[in-house]
């Protein structure tokens, strides 16, 4: 009995919510749309307000999840069923597991096509030229560092000299962290794996190839990349990988002097040491330029206002919006018309001795020339790699050993 | 039509006393009773069943039946692969790895755990001023939240700017790598567990310990015997089926645990080399990093196993160790009788 009363409720539950549906769409009913994100996009209810103004009928409400993974759980178990968002953002590296099911994702309106970067719209176009992502920010990289502890170490120290120091390739970079580790006897990038990824952020196919070919562990440019970080990389930096509590508490006390920084993450270090005042943006990065970071709204295709939804992802997206998320959370926009835009190229960011952020990253923006195929298994490559070099940074297993347990770990998926 | 007619007639009161069948031939509200007595206990107790039903059995069930699939949980369709999955899974490295890891954390938890709160049950037992405060403060760390006392005890077995490791370097001492050496990062872990889970056991066995008779005691006093020979005679004897019990659920616990070894870094994944890999965070890391599960679904199987396995071993060995501790204590009479029946 009970159970027949829970399929019964369920049916009615799935039938009223079916009917609100489709009578939502008619002239004078409101349309609820439901807005799932996660850590903070810059959607704050100023700007929400404002659709609402423009489009009387619509009612948005926001859902932030705490984290990607949380969104990420989310979004898979209920992609394909019911229970997602009008509109469901997706963080770049779990982006191309999602696109493995983009025939369930509403295609982005065609006014909308080639109003972002390029790579970022090939990224979320699938193999039967479906775009179905829209652009939010984007994560071009510069470097950051300490001015005030690279003058103690008789490194240059104003933002143009570290660029133009650092303006080269990898061996470049390195080249001054030996320098300063020379002078100081300290590492002076913050994490092994920060390197890595800019590293891995420069090969157009690290892992594995749009046919299927796996080349994780045959592909010279990733073997490459791993025998320059573990050495060079490795006695150069402070931790293995980023974002434990001892390397947030780094930020602050001078344990390293430089990090790779997308514009996010220049938020993360002024978070983590307001009280320091050494920290500037050099404008240049290893190797030219290299993206890191970036989101996509997309609209579920079995969700009940489509229409509606593709609307407001549509204008929470175009350039004008892209500005003011900028101006709300930092994050670099990228639809091609904002990073022109006055209020971004104009921005300064005070904690980094007023750089003129919105310049650099657009320059960084422009700098970027390969963009890495990212399959569904993108995630788990990436994920091995990293491991192999912190279990050589601790000490774990020497060079040789935890590339084999990485070709190993590879050959199990 | 005369079968109809013929029936008011003989199951009429009439002929009751002639035919003896007075038991058969029941009132409605005889029947009622009757039914009651034998099918309300079962209405009383279906409720829990019903909910095991739906939110329990469906899904064991339902995990089965994925467990022999290659399964995609988006369009929610799977081919049948028998026993390929079970297979791979009993093939990987990092299976062992986290079999290994899982044993480790839980014996240097259960262990020390257990005898620690025996420890301070028995204390608690004794007659001491504010009795209700020192039972409720014991409970305290239970009531946190586990993933609070993760995120507490993570900043204490910092690497670089953990407490711990601050303390051992003031007084000369070398830090101590918690997250890069296997068996510090189980130490650290099941001190966390350890936390949490003494103060819990500690108040069950407290129940348990109360509930023994005061006479054995008084007798014991009596007859010269020391607080020491008193424990091990009488109370820990007397504790046996609530040791059982409590060691079947650390069992249990134990085999599961999950939450601190996913908050012990930023990751959550068990660590670059695997060090602190537990089976359910390898089962999570397949199921909803991977998003395989058809395979995740086949280790949670596996682990059904183990722990069944480990149960019973557990509870006949306990059986046995408990019985042998109080073959000289307040169990022995029975064995007299025993003895005498032979």
């Amino acid at each position: 009995m009970a159970i027949a009363a829970f399929s019964a409720s369920a049916i009615v539950l799935a039938g009223c919510a079916g009917g609100s549906g489709d009578e939502a769409g008619g002239e004078d009913g409101e349309i609820t749309l439901t807005l799932a994100t996660f850590n903070d996009f810059g959607y704050d209810d100023e700007l929400l307000q404002e659709y609402m103004d423009e489009n009387p009928n619509i009612k948005i409400v926001h859902n932030k999840a705490a984290i990607t993974d949380d969104a990420r759980a989310n979004f898979f178990s209920k992609l394909g069923k019911e229970g997602l968002a009008d509109i469901e953002a997706v963080e770049v590296d779990w982006f191309a597991e999602a696109m493995q099911y983009s025939d369930l994702l509403a295609e982005v309106p065609d006014s909308a096509k080639g109003r972002w970067v390029e790579w970022k719209e090939a990224a979320a176009t699938d193999a039967d030229g479906r775009l179905v992502g829209f652009g939010t920010d984007i994560g071009p990289q510069a470097v950051c560092y300490r001015a005030d502890l690279f003058a103690a170490a008789g490194l240059p120290s104003t933002p143009d000299e570290v660029a133009a120091t650092i303006d080269g390739d990898w061996d470049t970079f390195f080249d001054l962290a030996d320098k300063y580790k020379a002078a100081t006897g300290k590492p002076m990038i913050d994490a092994a794996n920060s390197t890595t990824q800019g590293i891995v952020n420069q090969i157009e196919f690290p892992y594995d190839e749009p046919d299927g070919t796996v080349v994780a562990t045959t592909n010279p440019e990733i073997r490459a990349a791993y025998d320059l970080v573990v050495e060079r990389g490795i006695p150069n930096s402070a931790y293995s990988g980023q974002w434990s509590d001892d390397w947030n508490a780094s930020m602050a006390n001078g344990e390293f002097a430089a990090m790779l920084c997308p514009p996010w993450m220049l938020g993360i270090i002024s978070g983590n040491a307001p009280d320091v005042s050494g920290w500037e943006i050099a404008n240049a990065f290893p190797n030219g330029g290299g993206n890191w970071g970036g989101s996509y709204l997309t609209v579920p295709g079995n969700g009940k206002n489509v229409d509606e939804a593709l609307k407001l992802a549509d204008w929470l997206t175009a350039p004008e919006q892209q500005e003011k998320t900028f101006v709300n959370v930092g994050a670099f926009p990228s639809a091609v018309d904002a990073q022109s835009a006055s209020s971004i190229v104009d921005s300064t960011n005070e904690f980094f001795n007023n750089a003129p952020t919105g310049q650099i990253f657009a320059e960084r923006s422009d700098a970027i020339e390969v963009t890495p195929f990212k399959s569904a298994n993108y995630f788990k490559y990436n994920t091995a790699l990293q491991d192999a070099i912190t279990r050589v940074f601790d000490g774990v297993e020497d060079a040789e050993t935890s590339w084999n347990t990485f070709v190993a770990e590879v050959e199990a998926f | 039509m005369t079968s109809t007619a013929t029936r008011p007639a003989a199951s009429g009161p009439a002929h009751r006393p002639a035919t003896e069948r007075q038991p058969r031939v029941l009132s409605f509200s005889q029947k009622l009773s009757r039914w009651d007595l034998k099918v309300s206990p079962y209405l009383y107790i279906s409720p829990f069943f019903i909910l095991f039903a739906i939110t329990g059995l469906f899904p064991i069930v339902y995990t089965a039946v994925i467990s022999f699939q290659e399964w995609d949980l988006i369009r929610n369709s799977g081919t049948f692969i028998g026993f390929d999955q079970y297979i791979w899974i009993l093939s990987q490295a990092d299976f062992w790895t986290a079999l290994r890891n899982t044993f480790s954390i839980f014996l240097l938890s259960s262990v020390p755990q257990l005898i620690l709160a025996i420890f301070i049950a028995a204390m608690l037992d004794r007659n001491i001023r504010a009795k209700t405060f020192w039972r409720m403060s014991v409970l305290l760390p239970y009531v946190m939240a586990p993933v609070a006392v993760a995120l507490i005890f993570s900043n204490m077995f910092g690497d670089n700017h953990g407490l711990v490791n601050n303390f051992l370097t003031s007084i000369g001492l070398n830090p101590i790598a918690w997250h890069k050496d296997p068996f510090w990062s189980h130490i650290a872990i099941a001190t966390m567990v350890n936390f949490r889970w003494t103060g819990y056991n500690a108040l069950i066995l407290l129940a348990a310990m109360q509930a023994v008779p005061r006479d054995y005691y008084e007798a014991a006093t009596v007859d010269g015997a020391g607080p020491f020979r008193q424990f091990w005679s009488i109370t820990l004897p007397s504790l046996k089926p609530t040791l059982i019990f409590v060691i079947i659920t650390a069992t249990i616990g134990g085999l599961q645990i999950f939450d601190e070894p996913r908050m012990f870094d930023t990751f959550g994944r068990g660590g670059a080399a695997n060090q602190w890999l537990t089976i359910t965070l390898y089962l999570y890391n397949i199921g909803w990093g991977e998003f395989n599960f058809g395979r995740a679904a086949a280790l949670a199987w596996i682990l059904f196993i183990i722990i069944l396995a480990i149960g019973l071993i557990n509870l006949l060995v306990t059986r046995r160790l408990v019985r042998d501790e109080g073959g000289r204590g307040v169990v022995r009479p029975r064995r007299r009788r025993k003895g005498a029946q032979q």
